[in-house]
């Protein structure tokens, strides 16, 4: 203000002194630096131009009108674009003005508020001691009284029986919450959940997400099939299951598979199917590039070589995807040999590892 | 010796035709009949045979001018290129008429551009490339015209193609340089073409995978991205979190580190 008034500045405010350090607890230093203090004032625009005070004083003011108008414009928004049932496009519509219309209001005061301060109240730097944390000597023997006169009045440390016996129900109180949080995991031992997935010997592989079982002679060279184990919508919990024993199926020509001993059966004429569930941290592996024959894991680009058995070829996976051993029944639909021959997805403790 | 020479003159004498006369009978009467028939089918199919002929010695020449250098002169392919033989119409559809085809360079994938062919030649190039062997053949209108259970297609997409083309078609990344494009946008015959044939890295989706009516659900859900904005309003591309990460870096904590500027800074 260009008007200083009577008070000096910064005496609105209670100051107080910094605490005297008690003895032998200060360290003295004497290379300290000393404190430059403030930098000299410099009068502002509005402090030395009546005009431009004026100015400013209308600034702050037409940010106040302008949260006023930003209240009116989300009510009348609110109104005139009401919510039509169905209509996304309206729900778009009238969110998208009232939160405008509150924006404008709640901004426009805080800018002005700021505005305010910065252009009209009073400018000079000053420093606020933070109060100190230790009460006076008067409030502390207060309370030490109330105490002592609390413990006299109950008999807390006089009736033994009643504080310990207290002391025990307070210890035995939070035993619910663990049996009720035990309760959350799984009823049964995870680990056989984990362990094994609704895969068994004959169950034909379906199309994700119809559930139409699927002919080997449909698996075309290049093809990739989402698959689900047959009857995967019966079950208690299809989705859990669906987590485990989602499967990719992919047909190469046999000559670009390189077979470990002991999995020659497992594929049926180049027909080759992979757990989707990626080793690493479980996300759906099934970017398949049908040339490299490279499976890519979106979330953190692990890559898996179909030719090798999804051994790693990159990213942060440890282990190859696991294989469902496959043939086909008499009708000629592929069908599982057995269940996956080790846990699929991401390792957990009691996991074995090879 | 006899009978020989009594026996027409009796057949003769009770009226009857010797067994040779019937068969020379049956043999005209086929000869006329074949002959007719044969003769009215040819006037009405010679001429869409004639014009398919034409067709596919038209893309021949084209073929050989713009394409044998890398596939070969029979398609056969080269070190260069894959053959096309039994590739079908559909590819060759998709990859010319998409611009993929002829490649501008070599590099992790052929990418679209401005096409080097008009609709005839590209169709030409198609049939002649169909008269190679069979494959799949350019799809029936009746499976483009965006109508469909956009419900269904959006479920199937979820499930077949979402993981590599993003749920929203916006595209993404695969492995070293090559990317699955994005769907905003394609003509629905190629977006038909491309899941019948798996150019490049893309797997097939042959009719007994999703049928030809779930191919067309598929191009229903397209089209309903491509006519609606995203209800959630500004979608950025619809990239997930790599844009909407990069713009609340950028620009949100931007504004912040503007407020806090002017907060602190003194008036003049």
């Amino acid at each position: 203000m260009a008007d200083q008034g009577s008070a000096a500045p910064g005496t609105a405010v209670e100051k107080r002194e910094a605490p005297i350090p008690s003895a032998g607890t200060a360290v003295v230093r004497s290379d300290r630096v000393e404190n430059p203090g403030f930098p000299p004032y410099r009068p502002r625009v509005s402090d030395l131009d009546p005009k431009k005070e004026r100015q400013n004083e209308r600034r702050v003011a037409w940010f106040f009108w302008a949260s006023i108008i930003g209240t009116v414009f989300a009510i009348t928004a609110y109104i005139a674009f009401p919510i039509v049932e169905g209509d996304m496009a309206s729900v778009r519509l009238n969110n998208g003005l009232l939160g405008l219309g509150i924006a404008l209001a709640l901004l426009s005061i805080g800018l002005g508020a700021v505005h305010w301060s910065k252009a009209l109240m009073d400018g000079h730097d000053l420093v606020e001691q933070r109060h100190p944390t230790r009460g006076s000597e008067e409030t502390r023997a207060r309370a030490a009284e109330i105490f002592t006169l609390g413990n006299k009045e109950s008999g807390f440390t006089r009736r033994k029986l009643i504080r310990n016996s207290l002391i025990g129900a307070l210890a035995v109180m939070p035993l619910p919450a663990i049996v009720i949080f035990r309760d959350l995991a799984p009823a049964a031992d995870p680990n056989a959940l984990l362990k094994h997935t609704m895969w068994e010997k004959g169950m034909r592989l379906t199309k994700d997400p119809n559930g139409v079982p699927i002919k080997a002679s449909d698996v075309t060279l290049g093809s990739v099939f989402q698959v689900i184990p047959e009857g995967l919508y019966d079950t208690e919990h299809p989705l859990e299951e669906k987590a485990k024993a989602a499967v990719l199926l992919m047909r190469l020509k046999p000559e670009d598979l390189h077979v470990s001993p002991g999995r020659e059966s497992w594929n049926y004429d180049g027909i080759v199917a992979y757990s989707k569930i990626c080793t690493h941290v479980g996300c759906p592996v099934a970017l398949y590039e049908q040339q490299t024959h490279h499976l890519l894991c979106p979330c953190h680009q692990s890559q898996f070589d179909i030719t090798h058995e999804a051994e790693v070829i990159f990213g942060p996976a440890k282990r190859p995807l696991p294989q469902l051993p496959i043939s086909v029944d008499a009708e000629g639909y592929l069908v599982a040999q057995s269940d996956f021959h080790e846990p699929v997805g991401p390792s957990f403790w009691e996991r074995v590892h090879d | 010796m006899r009978t020989e020479s009594t026996s027409p003159r009796r057949s003769r004498g009770r009226g009857r035709r010797s067994p040779l006369a019937s068969a020379a009978l049956l043999l005209v009467g086929l000869l006329a009949t074949g002959g007719v028939y044969a003769a009215f089918t040819t006037a009405a199919t010679a001429e869409t045979t004639q014009r398919i002929d034409a067709l596919a010695d038209e893309g021949e020449k084209l073929f050989l001018a713009n394409c044998a250098s890398c596939h070969g002169l029979q398609a056969e392919g080269t070190d260069a290129a894959p053959t096309l033989i039994g590739v079908g119409a559909a590819a060759v559809d998709f990859q010319v008429g998409t611009g993929r085809m002829p490649m501008a360079a070599t590099g992790p994938q052929a990418e679209a551009k401005p096409v080097q062919f008009t609709d005839e030649q590209v169709k030409a190039l198609a049939a002649y490339v169909a008269t190679l062997a069979p494959g799949p053949a350019i799809p029936d209108e009746k499976y483009l015209t965006g109508e469909g259970d956009v419900a269904v297609g959006a479920e199937l997409f979820r499930t077949n193609c979402a993981m590599c083309h993003n749920v929203a078609g916006a595209g993404g990344a695969l492995t070293e340089g090559k990317f699955a494009p994005d769907l905003h946008n394609v003509d629905p015959a190629h977006i038909y073409e491309a899941m019948v044939t798996g150019p490049q890295n893309m797997p097939v989706f042959n009719d007994l995978n999703i049928t030809p009516e779930d191919k067309a659900n598929i191009i229903a859900y397209l089209t309903y991205l491509d006519n609606n904005s995203s209800p959630g309003g500004l979608d950025l591309g619809g990239l997930g979190p790599v844009s909407e990460g990069l713009f609340a870096w950028i620009f949100v904590l931007g504004a912040v580190v503007a407020v806090t500027v002017w907060l602190t800074a003194k008036s003049n």
